[in-house]
């Protein structure tokens, strides 16, 4: 099977300029991007083995001594492609702030308590499906710069790998019902709403595990589609 | 067919999680330094450092690069030619400092052929992420000493003359050592491509 990647899917993707998103006016490029045909270099992409990701990186409520405070969490799903075949063996790695929205990088300055069990970055490797599944606690809001009285609605960073150089995919999941979607210029940098709300998890009832951790299921559908048309039968 | 996940900035705060660099209680995934003992072809060392459209360095960019060995084979599957490939994997990552700058060491890759069998001058993807990019962005990096393999480049054909010089790593210095800046705004915009 021969994975191509269309270019008209990438429509998906917010537009590199957005006013309401105020540093993107001095971070995209203002001269036309150039058309090129993908090579072997743009279709291929780095792989790698299990010796990534340690057995417990995946559990972010266990790194430290003691447990993070805060409603611990499952987030799971599949990695798929534009056919919704699984990608298997690819890399997510996950970032986020902690449960009163605080992130533990230097730079951070938001008065709210870090946690000392707490770092906030995890990785995974997909199965064979393209199956992921990661422990950790529910990141709470924060406030940043970006206008007066902003605040980012919670969410987890994802980086994704996928097939290919140009598979690639840095993202953010969201959670369901957030109130402060309507008001976040980064959310709504993706104009189309079905394509927005696919960066919103799922609350999963079916894999909460009583007495123990709600869930969240985040499908994430990367580019790739294969080259021959599905037979019908 | 399903939609794609779009993407959102990387943000101002994936160092601890992507680029730690012993800063952080997290070990690093990937480095900036992709040469594996193994690796044949020439060491050479990339720096640059990152603009926006003010000229202002960018200190919280991440950038990745993906190359072929120095015999120009991809360490993926479908790169099936029949060329030996070393340890080497051919993918890299480096956050950029207060200054903006960021520095890759690695290989010269070697020659890797287009959609229709003619070869590509040796270079190497590099994509850029950083707060106030909504998604990456990916250029090519090639190098000045290749200036016959640049000049028959059919990517590089396609780029206006007057703006190949964005594509083009410098020597700098002595030995192996090539420059490479990124503009992502303004006169001296670096090329990036729709792919």
């Amino acid at each position: 099977m021969t994975l191509i990647y269309p270019r008209e899917s990438n429509q998906a993707n917010p537009p590199r300029l957005f006013p309401g998103y105020k540093s993107t006016s001095k971070r995209s490029p203002q001269k036309p991007l150039i058309l090129m045909r993908q090579t072997l270099s743009e279709l291929t992409g780095p792989v790698y083995g299990h010796e990534t990701v340690r057995p417990n990186d995946h559990d972010l409520t266990i790194q430290h001594k003691g447990e993070p405070l805060g409603e611990r969490i499952i987030v799971h799903g599949h990695v798929r492609d534009e056919d919704g075949r699984g990608v298997p063996n690819t890399l997510l790695e996950i970032w986020q702030a902690n449960a009163c929205g605080r992130y533990i990088h230097v730079v951070d300055q938001h008065p709210a308590p870090l946690d000392p069990n707490f770092t906030g970055t995890g990785r995974a490797q997909t199965d064979a499906d393209g199956y992921y599944r990661f422990v950790t606690i529910r990141p709470g809001a924060y406030p940043w710069g970006n206008h007066l009285n902003a605040w980012r609605p919670a969410h987890i960073h994802f980086s994704v790998f996928g097939h290919a150089f140009i598979s690639r995919l840095v993202t953010q999941m969201y959670f369901p019902g957030d109130p402060l979607f309507e008001f976040d210029p980064i959310f709504n940098s993706v104009l189309d709403e079905k394509a927005r709300m696919r960066m919103v998890s799922n609350f999963d009832l079916e894999n909460t595990k009583p007495d123990w951790a709600l869930c969240y299921r985040f499908d994430i559908i990367l580019r790739g589609r294969d080259a021959t048309p599905m037979e019908t039968k | 067919m399903a939609g794609l996940t779009p993407s959102q900035t990387v943000g101002p705060y994936f160092a601890y999680g992507l680029t730690p660099g012993g800063k952080y209680d997290w070990n690093d995934a990937f480095s900036n330094d992709l040469v594996t003992p193994d690796a044949s072809g020439d060491r050479i060392r990339i720096a640059g450092q990152v603009f926006d459209g003010d000229g202002a360095v960018i200190p919280d960019a991440m950038l990745e690069i993906w190359q072929a060995d120095g015999q120009g084979r991809y360490a993926n599957p479908r790169d099936t030619r029949a060329l030996p490939n070393a340890a080497f994997k051919g993918f890299g990552r480096c956050g950029t400092s207060a200054k903006g700058e960021f520095a890759f060491d690695t290989i010269k890759p070697g020659v890797v052929p287009d959609p229709d069998g003619k070869p590509q001058a040796p270079h190497i993807l590099l994509a850029v992420f950083a707060r106030g990019m909504l998604l990456q962005l990916y250029t090519r990096i090639y190098f000045e000493d290749e200036a016959e393999k640049n000049a028959a480049d059919p990517v590089l054909a396609l780029v206006p003359a007057e703006r190949r010089a964005t594509l083009i790593a410098r020597r700098s210095g002595g030995g192996a050592d090539y420059r490479f800046d990124v503009h992502l705004q303004g006169d001296n915009e670096t090329v990036f491509f729709d792919v």
